[in-house]
């Protein structure tokens, strides 16, 4: 039994918190924030260089064939500096492809820093049901057709390539006649409505309207496309997980801080037990949470499917309840100041709260977990 | 990162395994997996079972008896002992006083002591709280002044548990009431059948006879009764504190408990259908589960930073809280579970006066005074709230 990091994880892990430090800083990030694209093609272009794009990607499409437990190291420091680049949505995107086969020239440009992507998975109607869909393919010669709209895709606009979950057979809300797609963003029909999300990353709704894509466009087999989205789902859950630790592991940092240094009757405010008590109860969630992400990313490449799907929906579920607690309760200690939006606490929390709201929320997860076959009889 | 047993945990845990069924008597088993009550002979007897083996002093050096088990292999100990249903091995001996008595006692106090406590000749308790010093520690009132070779000791203890069976306890007692509250404490060990000790039963919510007052009127404790130095007790007080805590969340038993739910939600019917399929009941279930397991992975992450020798530090205080949390909910849910059938009670039943409960159900019979019990948990060694000032001082440096 093992808890470290290998020197190599704590070496990129260093890299790349050196390099937020002092080039990624929050008022660095808020002038991306406060630009057109809203990311930054220059903090894309060194994140490539540190190696980040590659990490995940197999060796043989030029990547390190970074695990997840490489990829919560990662996702921390990212949760950490609250940074806002496509890099979520591009490994969550590269992940299908994984799972799939195929489309090596996609993963050696994701790897290479060449290609962002994005999945483009909700709908109106399906809140976290990622099954839900009304989004058709229709065969048409050696292609598909594709109709419907996505809802609320991260970075959506800033993909080069989008997974599609569209339906090619079975009613809206079964897990069979689901296929996934790679579509390039620029493809005929594809049109795009960018917005800003709350915590100041891009999201868009996606309208694909008579969409032609070729065969080659079809991960795995059509109608079998429910089990790499669920798999590939629950890996962009562990890494949200590793996201929010970091996010926690700042903001509470930055309360402590707040507590030691902000004065009233004369004393610094953590004097006072009423406080006090809040901020340990903020270390034993951050504490709690830490260990579920850990076992999530550890567990999710697991071959044993229900044994992923339990612990994956437990470290969702616990860490949305941390991410609650943790949030709320560094605004509350911060006082005035916690309800500006000027500090780094403010955004923590705020991306805290959309991490919550992605890839299924505490509700969801719980009630996946308690669907478990074992759950009657396991401990 | 490597979140697995090695092959020599794996076979180590095997040969646990092998023990408890070989020697775990059977009657002691059906006790404690229906939460009915222990005596005093049961837990000897278990006790004695252990010793004979050896494995009794799981956290103590090999020269004084002890198992020299690694951290990782206790907790595989412990979790097999809660996995089977074992009665506990109390800590008064062996994690309390023993600790104290090796780091600060003297040849004659270890040669006498220690092999006692390792076989249970002496039970001990431990006679700290006093009526107006709970949390407060320091403020302890129980005087003993030096007469010749002996200390004459006056005073009371509280809430001091098993003390009725008790042989032995070990106190702090205040030697200089002119030195400030923490410098003037000692550590004594007193025999419990000295003349002028008197043990008062205190009946808790479940009615159950499980702590005491003790009384201390002029009674002559010999000086080589006495650990350490005169006046350092509160230090030696503090060393036991930090020691001997990686169960203190006691997530075996937490699992095992938790199967013991399950199995009780999907017996009783709601709407007719059985109460685990009930979604809002099953969702505090699943909320409990993940707790548990969240906690199991934070207890061998602290294990594993005392297997680096950086020694077990104030994270047991959130042990501590995290773990008796866990544990109450479980009663809670337990009570839920069960609904009305939680209010008959019967103590003939739970004390093993009668084999089947007075409304045959021996399931829900104990568990409403599980529940009562286990308030105590968030209270005693030190309440959840001392634990989070702990942290709040030792992790945090507020």
């Amino acid at each position: 039994m093992d808890f470290n990091y290998t020197p190599e994880q704590q070496q990129f892990r260093d890299a790349l918190r050196r390099f937020i430090d002092k080039d990624y800083t929050f008022e660095h990030r808020n002038k991306i924030v406060r630009s057109e694209q809203g990311t930054s093609e220059q903090a894309w272009a060194t994140l490539t260089e540190l190696g980040m794009t590659a990490l995940p990607i197999p060796e043989e499409q030029g990547g390190f064939n970074g695990s997840a437990v490489d990829m919560l190291v990662v996702m921390q420091e990212l949760g950490r500096g609250i940074v806002i680049e496509p890099y979520f949505a591009t490994v969550f995107g590269a992940q299908f492809l994984k799972l799939a086969g195929g489309h090596d020239d996609l993963l050696e440009q994701v790897a290479g820093g060449e290609l962002k992507m994005a999945a483009a998975l909700g709908e109106k109607q399906a809140r976290h049901e990622l099954f839900d869909i009304a989004t058709s393919a229709k065969p048409d010669g050696d292609g598909f057709i594709i109709n419907g709209t996505k809802t609320v895709v991260i970075h959506g606009a800033q993909a080069g390539k989008i997974i599609v979950s569209a339906r090619t057979g079975g009613g809206q809300r079964d897990t069979d006649g689901i296929s996934l797609f790679v579509v390039s963003s620029d493809a005929g029909g594809v049109s795009c409505r960018d917005y800003r999300t709350i915590d100041c990353q891009r999201a868009a709704d996606i309208t694909f309207a008579n969409v032609h894509v070729p065969a080659s466009a079809l991960l795995g087999k059509a109608g079998d496309g429910w089990d790499i989205l669920e798999t590939a789902a629950d890996y962009g859950a562990t890494l949200l997980c590793a996201e929010a630790v970091g996010a926690m592991d700042a903001l509470n940092g930055a309360t402590l801080e707040y507590l030691k240094t902000r004065q009233q009757f004369g004393v610094p405010i953590g004097k006072f037990q009423a406080l006090q008590h809040r901020m340990a109860e903020m270390f034993m969630q951050a504490e709690q949470a830490r260990s579920m992400a850990t076992l999530a990313a550890v567990k999710v490449s697991s071959e044993d499917a229900n044994e992923r799907r339990r612990t994956v929906s437990a470290a969702k579920a616990r860490i949305g309840q941390a991410l609650k607690y943790v949030g709320q309760q560094a605004v509350q200690l911060h006082g005035g100041m916690g309800v500006t939006n000027e500090l780094p606490a403010a955004h923590h929390f705020k991306r805290l709260t959309m991490i919550e709201l992605t890839l299924g929320d505490t509700d969801h997860h719980l009630a996946r977990f308690a669907s478990q076959a074992d759950f009657r009889t396991a401990a | 990162m490597d979140l697995n047993y090695t092959a020599e945990d794996l076979a180590f845990r095997d040969t646990v395994r092998a023990f408890l069924d070989a020697n775990l008597p059977k009657d002691l088993q059906q006790k404690v997996l229906n939460h009915k009550r222990l005596s005093r002979d049961d837990i000897v007897r278990w006790h004695k079972i252990v010793a004979k083996q050896g494995w009794v002093g799981t956290g103590w050096p090999v020269e004084y008896g002890g198992t020299g088990w690694s951290p990782v292999q206790r907790h595989i100990w412990e979790e097999e002992c809660a996995r089977a249903g074992t009665p506990i091995i109390l800590p008064f001996g062996v994690n309390m006083v023993a600790p104290v008595i090796m780091a600060f006692g003297n040849e004659a106090q270890k040669r006498y002591f220690l092999p006692r406590i390792l076989n249970c000749d002496d039970w001990w308790c431990q006679g700290y709280s006093e009526p107006g010093s709970g949390s407060d520690l320091a403020s302890l009132k129980t005087r003993a002044e030096r007469q010749g070779d002996h200390y004459i000791v006056n005073g009371q203890k509280t809430w001091t548990t098993l003390a009725q069976h008790a042989d032995m306890i070990f106190c702090l007692v205040r030697t200089d009431p002119g030195a400030r509250k923490q410098e003037g404490i000692s550590f004594l060990l007193i025999n419990m059948n000295t003349p002028g000790i008197t043990v008062r039963p205190i009946i808790m919510l479940d009615e159950d006879h499980e702590v005491n007052e003790v009384f201390f009127d002029n009674v002559k404790v010999p000086v080589e009764n006495l650990i350490g130095e005169e006046n350092k007790g509160w230090t030696y007080a503090k060393y036991l504190l930090g020691h001997e805590r990686t169960n203190i969340a006691a997530v075996g038993r937490a699992k095992r408990e938790l199967l013991f739910l399950k199995r009780l939600a999907n017996k009783q019917m709601k709407n007719g259908k059985p109460l685990l399929d009930d979604p809002l009941f099953a969702a505090k279930v699943a909320t409990l589960e993940i707790e548990i397991m969240a906690l199991e992975v934070t207890v061998l992450r602290v294990l594993s930073q005392d297997s680096a020798k950086r020694g077990p530090g104030p994270e047991a205080s959130m042990l501590k809280v995290k773990g008796t949390e866990v544990q109450q909910t479980l009663t809670e849910l337990m009570v839920e579970a069960v609904g009305p059938y939680a209010m008959p009670f019967d103590p003939e039943y739970l004390e093993g006066e009668r084999d089947h409960s007075v409304t045959q159900d021996d399931d829900a019979a104990p568990l409403a005074p599980y529940y009562f019990n286990y308030r105590k948990t968030s209270i005693y060694g030190g309440s959840n709230e001392i634990q989070k000032n702990i942290i709040t001082q030792m992790i945090l440096g507020l």
